[in-house]
């Protein structure tokens, strides 16, 4: 028989199988799947997202019984000369910390990115530490060193002369600051300087142009998106930052801590939700800003560019080493402060090291079963909220169903950029807590109720305070593919879920996994949502740290967290490992 | 047409993308075992075209009928078509293996069946003993082979090929020309191939069809379609043509261009037009004779204003001798041999000949591209 026969005979038997002139043969069971995870998807994104943020709306324009006073709570609020005080400080703190941390990051990018310098994955690894870190712990690293008794006021503990620098107050709160947008500055910059063309370069120096006006009519001008980028995401998080200015923020109180005080402190929940409002709105206007300018910085990197390849240049590289390991230099020995005084028996005056702080008896906020329930929390948000996150950019990347759906779960998808950890945790405790609705003169009895103080309701905060992140970092990985696959797939009449399962989860295997990194790093490290949402029950590292640095134990916070930093750094080095794992393994398809 | 001889037929289907009508009213059938090429410059629909027949995206009006089928509604998983992309859409972290026995899996095919099935295609496709290599150990041509062994599989009843050999350098493309038509051949699959190279419809190809803006302008052999352009667009895109425009006819058959009066032998619906109207005169460069075998009606005068080298020939520029005006054109493709022997010069006066069964009349109302 030709080789052709066998093929052709199958051909015909499987044509006539696959005839079928019925109704079925119609209707395409994986449209309508897909169209209707599509609007599960929209139904969850507005339980877990819009309707909790309108609820705190509502909140704001309402009084405790629930009657609309329109603004009545805004206009109390800027006549406060108190709680108005506090929109100038987080506007002085947050400009000064972006001012710092993007001008720090961007030597620091630039000598990464640009420059030959020895150990340069080492310098990164250095500059990403405060990502593994509640912020919490940078105020308390901050009194270890500057405070009263700290080893920089007390001279070394009397060695050398001690210098006072006043770290309660701004000055702390923008040091703290500092530290944490740092990392964020160096990772946006970091892109913006490889993405640029060594060509312009090439014919800058042709034209004979002096390495300064290169890098004024070149270098900034090529990464002026990701500066503005990295302006806007720094101001964001540090104008949103709850962690640094409790610790060591004194008497300088700024909007997040007054949300904080008005809900916690003084149970006055309208207020909380109108300072939220106040301090959503420039965040607001950040991210708007960032996502205008992302845009167009997609549009200015042409595919074909040439990758720049920096020379070695012996006087520059002196410098920028000396500025690098000036700069990680300080990042590690302000961490190291830290470790070492959660393993001081009293600080200053019982040097002894030991785990004297580690046992967490005889201090509030739940010791080693609050670690394990963040854990916990941490591990579950990861597992379920890489699921979500990777199915919700599939569904909006690879589907052509429902397209208005879909771009309204890409805008919702993005929404969570905007909002900060302090107004999520109030809005879901304003929603998940209330008990119904009257909906036109209906009582409407509220069907997630049952997920208050649970750790159910924890996960989901997780979820979404750090949904954007991980959903671009899934599109962008599901862009890369091909767009047929799905097209050959339904060709061949395999379900599209099956070519999920074989195809795009395990190319995608890399993205998947930072995203489930990304979530645990962050679940462990956040206080600001969940500090609203936990239950005494079910305690949480993180917000021990708050409440123990609260109660004036300082080091057993200090130990805390230095759990919470260790166990990131091993997921990240676990996260590290497979990733090396699955290159190795994938080399074969990866490479030629 | 006897219908259960009909593999594919479309019948005035249209396309819309909100106002822009990215196709209308196009109608064709495919035997069964055709081999049909859909031709047409960039951006004129032929992908748009052939989605629809996969039903990869659904069209607006008129039927799509696969084996006898109104496959209209359908989705491309209940079509039972084989599709090839321009890019392959290679799984990449499967092996060339699954990737062909990436259809047949899902099928309830016994691994047997699967690996005996799989081989057979391998062996089909050229690239035994390489079923083990992942897509990005495979060159260009080899991905490809895969990519149609793969769309194969399933036994499909038709057969669609979006530009399957663009993304190939010319020596391998060549030659995949040759294979793909072979196998095709021998497997009497039913195959519409959508391309913008010309050549490469020309060699393939059973028919062809030529789309222009959304519209199919002709369907054809790829004889008819070089030697019998059904407008002056199709005649510019396929080969080179010369247009000699404000020709006017003086009686059937009898044109005159600049002077001179040419004989037509084939009129294309301008046997219908009165006398006096102005038509287009078009004739393919090579069809235009010099040298010793001119015959003794359709002579013109002409003088060589340029030439110009390309290896086995030269496009001589010739400027018409007319008397009421001047700078009637017309190129010419001359063997090199010839340009020798006969010591064609540049301003050297030369008659050429144009052969009357190989002149084409387009009305004036069809303005060519
Ligand atoms: N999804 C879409 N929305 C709007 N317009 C579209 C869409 N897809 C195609 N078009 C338009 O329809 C026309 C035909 O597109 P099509 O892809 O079929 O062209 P093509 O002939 O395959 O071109 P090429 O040779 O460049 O591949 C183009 O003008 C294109 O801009
Ligand atoms: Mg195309």
């Amino acid at each position: 028989m030709p080789e052709g026969g066998l093929a052709t005979e199958a051909a015909t038997a499987s044509a006539r199988a696959r005839v079928d002139d019925g109704f079925w043969a119609r209707v395409d069971g994986e449209r309508w799947i897909k169209r209707l995870l599509i609007v599960a998807l929209c139904l969850w994104l507005g339980v877990v997202l819009v309707l909790p943020v309108l609820q705190l709306l509502v909140k704001s324009l309402a009084d405790d019984q629930g009657g609309f006073v329109g603004l009545t709570h805004y206009v109390k609020y800027f006549n406060s000369p108190n709680l108005f005080v506090s929109l100038r400080n987080s506007l002085v703190v947050a400009v000064l910390t972006t001012l710092l941390s993007v001008g720090l990051g961007f030597g620091y990018a630039y000598a990464l990115a640009r420059t030959t310098i020895f150990g340069r994955g080492l310098l990164k690894g250095v500059a990403m530490m405060p990502l593994f870190a509640p912020t919490l712990l940078n105020g308390i690293a901050l009194i270890y060193l500057f405070g009263r008794k700290g080893l920089v006021t007390t001279g070394l503990f009397g060695l050398l002369p001690g210098v006072d620098i006043g770290v309660y107050g701004p000055v702390g709160i923008v040091i703290a600051e500092t530290l944490y947008a740092f990392p964020q500055a160096v990772l946006i910059l970091v892109i913006a300087l490889k993405m640029t063309d060594a060509r312009l370069y090439e014919a800058a120096q042709s034209l004979g142009a002096s390495p300064l006006r290169i890098f004024f009519t070149v270098t900034l001008p090529g990464v002026r998106f990701g500066l503005m980028s990295a302006v806007f995401v720094c101001f964001i998080l540090s104008f949103t930052d709850f962690g640094a200015p409790k610790v060591v923020g004194g008497n300088y109180s700024v909007l997040a801590t007054d949300i904080y005080k008005q809900v916690i402190g003084q149970q006055n929940f309208s207020m909380g939700a109108v300072v939220s409002v106040v301090l959503l709105i420039p965040a607001l206007l950040a991210f708007i800003a960032d996502r205008l300018v992302q845009r167009r910085q997609v549009a200015s990197f042409a595919a074909r560019s040439v990758p720049l390849i920096p020379r070695p240049n012996p006087r520059r590289d002196v410098f920028f080493a000396f500025y690098c390991w000036l700069v990680g230099g300080a990042i590690v020995i302000f961490y190291l402060t830290a470790l070492f005084a959660s393993l001081v028996k009293v600080w200053p005056y019982q040097l002894e090291l030991g785990l004297w702080h580690y046992h967490f008896s005889g201090t509030g906020g739940g010791g080693y079963s609050a670690f394990f329930n963040s854990l916990r929390m941490s591990a579950y948000s990861a597992l379920w909220g890489t699921a979500i996150t990777f199915l919700a950019a599939y569904l909006i990347e690879k589907t052509r169903q429902l397209h208005g759906l879909r771009q309204l779960a890409y805008f919702l998808s993005l929404a969570p950029l905007a909002l900060p950890g302090m107004v999520i945790g109030l809005a879901y405790i304003f929603f998940f807590n209330a008990r119904g609705w009257e909906i036109a003169g209906v009582f409407v009895a509220n069907p997630f109720n049952w997920l208050y103080s649970t750790m159910a309701i924890l996960v989901l905060c997780n979820i979404v305070h750090f949904f954007s992140v991980s959903f671009l970092t899934a599109t962008t990985a599901l862009k890369q593919m091909d767009r047929e696959f799905e097209t050959v797939s339904a060709s061949m009449g395999v379900p599209f879920t099956k070519t999920f399962v074989r195809v795009t989860v395990p190319v995608c295997l890399p993205a998947i996994l930072e995203i489930g990194m990304y979530y645990f790093v962050n679940s462990m490290a956040t206080v600001s949502a969940v500090i609203f949402l936990y239950s005494a029950d079910l305690p949480l590292a993180s917000v021990a740290v708050a409440n123990m640095d609260d109660a004036g134990d300082t080091a057993y916070a200090c130990a805390m967290s230095m759990l919470i930093v260790a166990a990131n750094i091993l997921v990240r080095l676990m996260y590290g490992a497979s990733t090396a794992g699955i290159r190795r393994r994938s080399q074969a398809w990866l490479t030629r | 047409m006897n219908t259960s001889d009909t593999s594919l037929a479309v019948e005035k289907v249209g396309k819309k993308y909100g106002t822009f009508a990215a196709l209308s009213d196009v109608s064709f059938s495919a035997r069964r075992g055709e081999f049909l090429s859909i031709l047409g410059p960039s951006g004129c629909g032929k992908t748009t075209l052939l989605r629809l027949i996969a039903g990869l995206e659904s069209h607006s009006e008129g039927r799509v009928i696969i084996d006898g089928r109104d496959v209209s509604g359908s989705p491309v998983s209940k079509r039972n078509v084989g599709i090839v992309f321009q890019s392959y859409a290679l799984f990449p972290n499967l092996s060339a293996r699954n990737n062909i026995a990436y259809g047949l899996k899902s099928r309830g095919a016994s691994r047997e069946e699967i690996v005996a099935r799989v081989d057979e295609l391998l062996d089909l496709v050229g690239m035994r003993g390489m079923g083990r290599k992942y897509p990005a150990q495979l060159s260009g041509g080899q991905q490809q082979r895969v990519a149609l062994a793969r769309s194969l599989a399933v036994s499909p009843g038709l057969l669609l090929l979006d530009e399957p050999l663009s993304a190939l350098d010319a020596k391998v493309r060549l030659l995949l020309r040759g294979e793909i038509r072979q196998l095709q051949k021998r497997l009497g699959i039913t195959t519409v191939m959508v391309t913008h190279d010309q050549e490469e419809a020309l060699t393939m190809a059973d028919r062809i069809l030529v789309i222009e803006k959304g519209r199919l302008v002709q369907d054809g052999t790829p004889h008819d379609i070089y030697d019998r352009p059904a407008t002056p667009f199709v005649a510019s895109f396929i080969g080179a043509m010369n247009f000699i425009p404000d020709a006017v006819k003086v009686h059937d058959g009898v044109y005159g261009l600049g002077g001179h009066h040419v004989q037509v032998g084939m009129e294309n619906g301008s046997a219908a037009l009165p006398p006096g109207s102005r038509v287009t005169i078009a004739i393919r460069p090579e069809d235009v004779l010099i040298g010793r075998e001119l015959g003794s009606a359709n002579i013109v005068p002409t003088t060589v204003s340029a030439m110009e080298y390309r290896g086995a020939q030269f496009r001589l520029s010739l400027v018409v001798h007319s008397g009421e005006r001047s700078g009637l054109r017309l190129d010419a493709d001359v063997a090199a041999e010839k340009v020798r022997r006969l010591q064609i010069r540049p301003e050297m006066d030369l008659p050429v000949h144009l052969p009357f069964n190989r002149l084409r009349v387009y009305g004036a109302g069809e303005a060519h591209a």
